[in-house]
C-alpha cells in the first residue's frame, strides 16, 4: 500500500494533557548533554525569570511523538514503520517548555510530496498549555522508502 | 550581547556511548530498536547501531544554550537529518558541534550549526534563532 496521499489537510483529535515534571525534565536534559543551569537547578531558572526548571528545546519532541504515534497507527494511512525515517525537524517557539506545563498537541498533516519514489510527509503539532496558548509548534518531516 | 557574522557562539566535541543512547531512548521514550541492538540494525541494512537523529539535534542545541545568557528566548530551531552517527559498542562515536553566528537582523540573530561525526556532515540546514 502505497501513502495516502488524502492524509493531506488531516486534523487529529487534541492529545490527552502531558504535565511536564520536574525529574522528567532533568533526565531529558542530562540525556542530551545540556548543561546550562536552568535545566536542572530551579534557582538557577526562577532567577532567569522562569516558574520552574526550563526543558531543553528539543524536548517538545516527546509531546509530538504522541502525535506521531497517532498518525502511525491511522489505518489508512499506508506509512510502513520499518521503512519510515526521521528526514527533517522544526520547531517554532512562543515560550520554552517548563516543568508544571500541562501541554496538549494536535496534529494536522500539511503536504505530501513524492521524490523518487518516496514519500515525504509532513506534519505540524501544535502544542497549547492549559490556558490555550500556544506554546510551540512541532514540524517534523518523514520519509516513507518506496515498497515492493 | 552583540553578534556579529561569524562569530563562534560555542564549539564542543560530545562522546556519545551506547549508554547515551540507552539514556536517551528512556528520557524521550524513542525505543526503536535500531538504538540499541546491532542485530536489528543490521537487518534492515544499517551499518550499525545509530544515535537517534533527536539526540544529535538536542546535542546540538545544549552546545547553544549553554554559551546563551539564560534568559536568551530562542525562536525557532530546525534540521535536516543526512548521515547517521554510528556508535560503536566499544568505541562510541564523537560528535562534534561548531555554532556560529549566520545573520542578524533588527530582532533576530540566526546560529548555524555544523554537526560532524568524523568526516561526515550528519545535520544540516541546522538553524537556531534567538531573539535579540
Amino acid at each position: 500500500m502505497a501513502v495516502n496521499s488524502e492524509l493531506v489537510g488531516r486534523e487529529f483529535p487534541p492529545t490527552p494533557p502531558y504535565l511536564v515534571g520536574r525529574e522528567k525534565v532533568r533526565e531529558f536534559a542530562r540525556a542530551v548533554f545540556a548543561e546550562a543551569p536552568q535545566h536542572t537547578d530551579v534557582e538557577a531558572a526562577r532567577a532567569a525569570g522562569f516558574a520552574d526548571v526550563v526543558a531543553p528545546p528539543t524536548f517538545a519532541m516527546v509531546v509530538q511523538d504522541l502525535t506521531v504515534q497517532q498518525l502511525l497507527n491511522e489505518p489508512d494511512s499506508g506509512i510502513v514503520l520499518s521503512r519510515t525515517i526521521h528526514a527533517e525537524q522544526r520547531f517554532a517557539y512562543t515560550r520554552p517548555i517548563v516543568a508544571g506545563d500541562e501541554l496538549t498537541a494536535q496534529l494536522r498533516v500539511t503536504g505530501i510530496r513524492m521524490m523518487a519514489g518516496n514519500a515525504l510527509i509532513t506534519s505540524e503539532a501544535e502544542i497549547t498549555d492549559a490556558a490555550g496558548d500556544h506554546v510551540v509548534t512541532a514540524t517534523g518531516v518523514l520519509l516513507v522508502g518506496e515498497g515492493e | 550581547m552583540a553578534y556579529s557574522i561569524g562569530d563562534v557562539i560555542a564549539e564542543r566535541t560530545v562522546h556519545l556511548t551506547r549508554e547515551s543512547l540507552v539514556r536517551y531512548a528512556g528520557a524521550s521514550g524513542d525505543f526503536n530498536p535500531i538504538h540499541y541492538r546491532d542485530d536489528i540494525a543490521a537487518s534492515v541494512g544499517l551499518p550499525g547501531v545509530l544515535a537517534h537523529g533527536m539526540l544529535t539535534m538536542g546535542v546540538a542545541s545544549s552546545v547553544v544554550v549553554a554559551a546563551l545568557d539564560p534568559q536568551t528566548r530562542i525562536v525557532d530551531y530546525g534540521v535536516r537529518f543526512t548521515k547517521p552517527v554510528v556508535v560503536d559498542a566499544v568505541d562510541g562515536a564523537d560528535v562534534h558541534v561548531l555554532a556560529t553566528v549566520g545573520t542578524v537582523d533588527e530582532t533576530t540573530a540566526r546560529i548555524d550549526l555544523k554537526v560532524t561525526f568524523g568526516d561526515a556532515t550528519v545535520l544540516v540546514k541546522a538553524q537556531l534563532r534567538i531573539a535579540l
